[in-house]
């Protein structure tokens, strides 16, 4: 069984991904590329990466986040982080990501910054 | 002193078996729940180092863990049997220029949650870190 489930929203023309599980190396890091690619591949490049149900994540898993955010954005879309717990949050400072990402405590406040 | 060696094989599985032992090793020695997730952190990115950087997931090479408590202190000893490299020659990841790099951030994390960090090359060949986390 995956370490981490993916789950798709739509709010608007944004997608909006719900991850649950771990995202570290293998098993979930693959999960998250394959979904994004997955949901580009649809044509929809608005995405909101909801992180508030991952309770782990390793630097191959935050490596998948910097792969996904460059992928959405050589496809002219956008890439935003919802939910980030405080180890997450630790990790995405160390590696100075923070200055990177856009970065949502509130869903609604994340989807209006789309518009 | 408490003390616990396992061997592993090459691969990606090994990483979370790794995790496990020494989240067991950690809850022995009576550590809390931050110095827990330091030490599972630390060896996931040191065994995956091992795997994928030192014995190129060649099955035919093994990762060897130590983990050694002595009174103040936890050590974890992970060793692989690759060429080696030279820590100092790796990127900064946190350089503007390699913050949409995609890896190389496993030892700024090693060095992040782990109190000493040394690397050496041991007699057989091969890469050997070694990590102290404060009890």
């Amino acid at each position: 069984m995956s370490d981490i489930t993916i789950t798709e929203r739509q709010a608007g023309d944004v997608t909006i991904l719900d991850l649950n599980g771990k995202v570290t190396i293998g098993e979930g890091s693959v999960a998250l590329r394959t979904a994004i690619r997955r949901v580009l591949g649809e044509g929809k490049s608005k995405i909101l990466l909801n992180l508030g149900g991952v309770g782990y994540i390793d630097s191959s898993g935050i490596g998948e986040l910097v792969s996904s955010f460059t992928a959405v954005n050589k496809e002219g879309g956008t890439l935003k982080l919802l939910n980030l717990t405080q180890k997450i949050q630790d990790l995405l400072a160390i590696t100075k990501l923070l200055t990177v990402f856009d970065v949502y405590e509130d869903e609604a406040e994340a989807l209006a910054s789309y518009n | 002193m408490n003390t616990h060696e396992i061997k592993l094989p090459s691969r990606i599985e090994s990483v979370d078996a790794a995790a496990e032992a020494a989240d067991e090793f950690a809850k022995q020695c009576g550590c809390g729940d931050e110095c827990v997730y330091a030490l599972d952190l630390a060896i996931r990115e040191s065994v995956a180092n091992a795997v994928k950087h030192g014995n190129k997931f060649d099955e035919t090479k093994d990762i060897e863990i130590s983990f050694i408590e002595s009174g103040d202190a936890i050590e974890i000893r992970v060793r692989d049997f690759g060429t080696g490299f030279s820590v100092a020659d790796v990127p900064d990841p946190t350089d503007p220029e390699n913050l949409l790099k995609s890896n190389g951030r496993g030892i700024l994390f090693m060095n992040s949650f782990m109190d000493e960090i040394k690397w050496e090359n041991p007699p057989g060949g091969g890469l050997q870190v070694k990590m102290r986390k404060k009890l």
